[in-house]
């Protein structure tokens, strides 16, 4: 029998993370307490590797590899690079935060390397098992970056919480997709979309697939009423880990929505659009108005999250190209906006103190007017004032909406997006209008200064001239498989 | 004049790269530095936006000064800018008011000097894009930028409920325009995929849609305006302003809610416009009638003038739906002479504020004896307020009044009670502030304005005595846009 070794060609982005997060394990092994930033180096020497990688192999056509598990198009290799942005802005945020803590260890990174991993494969997957494998990969590593203080109650009660109700959602997902898989007979996202177009497959089955499928996905985009995890595991973890999962996971879920409902189940579209429509409704009501009763600042913005997810839920109700690319714009956004977010939270933090109550925030203008500037442009940005990057955010989801007939959706969105407003003004109230209650210095590395300060200046910036990104979104959209 | 010069941008712009430049100067050691870049910028918006007026085409309803460059393509958004005879007086009541509020606050502010004068000239060319801009997203990034600024300006500086006001002022407004962002996608939709304010006016629209396009244009301009019921945000804000945010407010802001019915409601949605009006000429008389008896009994300075802010704006609505051209140029008069009246009336208050550190009337009483000057001063601006004859404020109400007798005695009537009560509210004020016995040691202590203040106040006393007394070149300079929106207007749409 012939053995023809698959192409690995398209993957190779993927392959050498693999080897980079043995390297970084081995190398923290041997470099002892004294040098713990060569893990930290290399580790950003993998993304930026992988960054490399992806883009020399980038181009427009279609490449598939695995017997058609594993996909390299546009969209992916855009998206992964804006996850290794993301990754790395998320290292150099958290490095002096987690050294702090005591956390600045080999394992900090492997994990984050092995989500990054999961990442790329949910972006790149073809086929259920992959995409699988891919969400598995990453939530583990979530899971125990989550628990990695493990002498802290509250972060093992957050894992342990985010573990059980993760594992729950998976094995809906996986129901789900079994149910399709005995609707069709495939697991091959391209074949799925033909054998349901034919309409050889049973529709009742196929549509209770759909149901768990999406309760599956709104689990790990925490959308409404699949949200409970986020508030507790976002007070919970570490700020640095819940800076990592508020960021860039979104980015691979926003992959993984458009692999499986978009690329495999395009067609059921008439039957997951009332499905989103009521995830998004729910998910940016419940959202903003629980956001206003939060006084600590990880739980606002978590359900700030919450809310934003609906947003980008309702980008995927119109079912065209127009509303998928403003989804992307939005998620780009919203990362851009909770990187800046949490690390604003890092820099109040001090050896010893953790600031997590908005109350932290009491005075910032005083204490440091730049940094209260940057937290002022990340805040309206949030709720969606113009000219900041978060207005064309909702501006191009909204159009979407209204493109598509939903002009009732719309008007409930931007009621709801008023209520949101109050709590982003409440932190400027604070940060302005209150008096400090220590005058501690504010004082960070100069790289977090640099990155945060370009963070702020991009959401100001990319809000003013949104048309290179919107073009970007499309590209990718256009180009996906 | 069509010259390949960018003047309107550069009016825009000018100001906010000097307020990037104020904020720059950083902490209050710098103040003086801030004073100083703060008033050159301030001037020299000023200066080049005189040009705009000189150059200006009277004869011609067109926009002019266009300036337009694609903006981003993927929505088909342009940078497209413009003036015609209705957005240019206000352009310049703007560009005038910024130097006088930066000289206002010139020793009042100590603290955050920087962020004070940034943020009022920040704000000026932002203001300046509401009314230049043609396209309707950048209208909606202007309109809502305008608030960033304007919440500082309350929250941080303003009196002790500040928070309250700031933040009631901030989602009121939010309110209104986030439905007007709806709207205005929706028109996008419907004309094919345009942003360009201009095609939206030759836009057919159906019945139906046209009321409800009506509706979510009416919310946000009447907040801004601001209309009975929904003026509730103005006297919270007005009272824990700062001065110069009062100023700011009364003079300009409340401006672009009725700049806002000129270039949207009217034009775009004609039929749903005349259907409507009478509930919007009920709204304007309520507010005429109802907000002038609650001016009466105001304790509070600063609110009683933002009352009867709220009383004169009626007035410019009113107009407004009153479909002809004394109504229309009547309120536009008004717009501009209620600027000058109620930025002085606010500067008058706050030269006693900044004296007393109190905005109760009961705290005053015979301040002629220590004050002449400034007490001559308040009288003319008290009673221009009031509608005088020969003061800028009657001329703009004389003509609404002879809009409305046309359509409805009653009308013209209810209306016109306001120079009654409009007398009755502001003279009272007066005599109890001004006049009688010295009310108290601190009033005794009182010394009278200083040279900076007496600039300030000659400046806009010539303004309002000249407007009142030659109207003219202001109504000269509107009267051909006025002229082809009526013509515009009584053509239906569906």
């Amino acid at each position: 029998m012939n053995f023809i070794p698959p192409d690995f060609a398209p993957a190779s982005s993927e392959i050498f993370i693999l080897i980079m997060v043995c390297v970084v394990m081995l190398a923290d092994l041997g470099a002892g307490e004294s040098r713990r930033y060569v893990a930290y180096l290399l580790t950003q020497m993998a993304l930026l590797g992988c960054a490399i990688l992806t883009f020399l192999s980038f181009s427009t056509d279609v490449s598939q590899t695995f017997s058609g598990m594993f996909v390299d198009d546009a969209m992916a290799d855009i998206l992964k690079l804006m996850v290794y942005g993301t990754v790395a802005a998320v290292l150099i945020y958290s490095h002096s935060y987690i050294e702090d803590r005591g956390m600045l260890r080999g394992e900090f990174f492997s994990l984050i390397l092995f989500a990054t991993l999961g990442m790329m494969v949910m972006i790149s997957a073809s086929h259920f098992l992959t995409l699988y494998i891919g969400l598995e990969l990453l939530s583990l590593s979530l899971y125990a970056l989550v628990a990695l203080r493990r002498d802290s109650v509250v972060a093992t009660e957050a894992a342990m919480k985010f573990f059980v109700l993760g594992a729950l959602a998976s094995g809906f997902l996986l129901y789900g997709m079994s149910m399709v898989y005995g609707a069709t007979g495939t697991l091959h996202v391209t074949q799925l979309a033909q054998i349901i177009q034919s309409e050889a497959s049973s529709r009742e089955v196929l549509v209770v697939g759909l149901v768990f499928i999406v309760a599956g996905i709104s689990f790990k985009l925490s959308a409404a009423p699949f949200h409970m995890w986020a508030p507790d595991v976002y007070e919970g973890s570490p700020t640095a880990v819940t800076l990592f999962i508020g960021s860039a996971p979104k980015l691979a879920a926003f992959g993984f929505v458009m692999r499986l409902l978009i690329e495999g189940l395009g067609e059921m579209a008439a039957d997951w659009q009332g499905m989103l429509v009521i995830l998004a409704v729910m998910s940016m009501a419940i959202g903003n108005i629980a956001a206003i009763a939060q006084t600590n600042v990880k739980r606002m913005l978590a359900y700030s999250t919450i809310s934003h997810m609906g947003f980008v839920l309702l980008g995927f109700i119109s079912a065209d190209s127009n509303g998928y690319s403003s989804a992307l714009f939005y998620v780009f956004a919203y990362v851009l906006m909770t990187l800046g977010s949490f690390a604003v939270i890092m820099l109040l933090c001090r050896y010893g103190f953790e600031a997590e109550n908005i109350s932290d925030f009491k005075g910032l203008s005083k204490r440091n007017a730049w940094y209260a500037f940057v937290t002022l442009l990340l805040m309206l940005s949030l709720a969606g004032i113009p000219p900041m990057i978060g207005f064309y955010a909702k501006f191009a989801v909204l159009q979407a909406v209204i493109n598509a007939g939903y002009i009732e959706l719309a008007i409930v969105a931007v009621l709801l997006s008023l209520i949101g407003a109050f709590y982003y003004l409440r932190i400027i109230k604070l940060m302005y209008f209150d008096d400090p209650e220590t005058d501690e210095p504010i004082l960070p590395n100069s790289d977090v200064k640099i990155l945060l300060s370009a963070n702020g200046f991009a959401v100001l910036l990319l809000g003013i001239f949104p048309q290179a990104l919107m073009g970007l979104s499309l590209y990718a959209i256009q180009n996906s498989m | 004049m069509s010259s390949g010069f960018p003047l309107l941008s550069l009016i825009i712009w000018l100001p906010i790269v000097f307020g990037v430049a104020v904020f720059a100067t950083g902490s209050d050691r710098n103040a003086a530095l801030a004073r100083w870049i703060a008033l050159v910028g301030s001037l020299l918006g000023f200066l080049i936006a005189i040009p705009l007026g000189n150059g200006f085409d009277t004869t011609t309803s067109a926009m002019q000064f266009t300036e337009s460059y694609p903006w981003f393509e993927r929505f088909n958004v342009n940078y497209h800018i413009g003036i015609d005879g209705i957005s240019m007086p206000l352009i310049l009541l703007n560009c005038f008011f910024t130097p006088i509020v930066v000289m206002a606050g010139w020793e009042v502010i100590k603290e955050r000097v920087s962020q004070y004068m940034g943020a009022f000239l920040v704000m000026s060319g932002i203001v300046n894009g509401v009314f230049a801009s043609l396209d309707a997203v950048l209208f909606y990034v202007f309109w809502e930028a305008s608030l960033i600024p304007m919440f500082l300006i309350i929250g941080i500086w303003g009196g002790p409920n500040r928070v309250y006001a700031a933040i009631k002022f901030f989602l009121y407004t939010l309110l209104g325009s986030l439905l007007m962002l709806v709207a205005l996608i929706y028109l996008y939709q419907t004309s094919g995929g345009s942003f360009s304010i201009l095609d939206y006016h030759q836009l057919p629209i159906p019945f139906t849609p046209q009321i409800l396009i009506f509706i979510a244009f009416f919310l946000a301009f009447a907040v801004k305006v601001p209309m009975w019921p929904v003026h509730t945000w103005l006297p919270d804000a007005h009272v824990e302003a700062p001065t110069g945010g009062s100023v700011i407010l009364a003079a300009i802001l409340l401006k672009l809610g009725g700049y806002g019915f000129l270039r949207f409601a009217l034009p775009i949605t004609p039929d749903a416009s005349h259907y409507l009006a009478s509930t919007v000429i009920a709204l304007s008389l309520i507010a005429v009638v109802y907000i002038g008896l609650i001016a009466l009994m105001q304790a509070d300075m600063k609110k009683l003038i933002a009352y009867s802010s709220v009383a004169h704006m009626g007035f410019v609505t009113l107009g407004f739906f009153l479909f002809n051209a004394y109504g229309i140029e009547g309120a536009m008069v008004q717009m501009i002479s209620h600027g000058f009246i109620s930025g002085a009336m606010f500067l008058c208050v706050g030269v006693l504020y900044d004296r007393l550190h109190s905005r109760q009337i009961a705290d005053y009483g015979g301040v002629v004896n220590k004050m002449p000057v400034f007490a001559a001063f308040f009288m003319l601006f008290a009673m221009a307020n009031a509608g005088l004859p020969g003061t800028s404020g009657f001329v703009g109400e004389f003509m609404v009044i002879m809009g409305s007798i046309k359509i409805s005695f009653w009308y013209a009537f209810l209306a016109a009670t306001t120079l009654i009560t409009g007398a009755a509210y502001t003279l009272w004020m007066y005599k109890r502030v001004i006049f009688g016995a010295v009310a108290s040691p601190a009033v005794e202590g009182l010394e009278d304005i200083s040279k900076r203040e007496f600039a300030i106040l000659t400046i806009l006393a010539i303004f309002v005595l000249w407007f009142g007394l030659y109207p003219y070149p202001l109504t000269d300079v509107m009267h051909a846009s006025v002229d082809h929106l009526l013509n515009h207007v009584s053509n239906s749409k569906l």
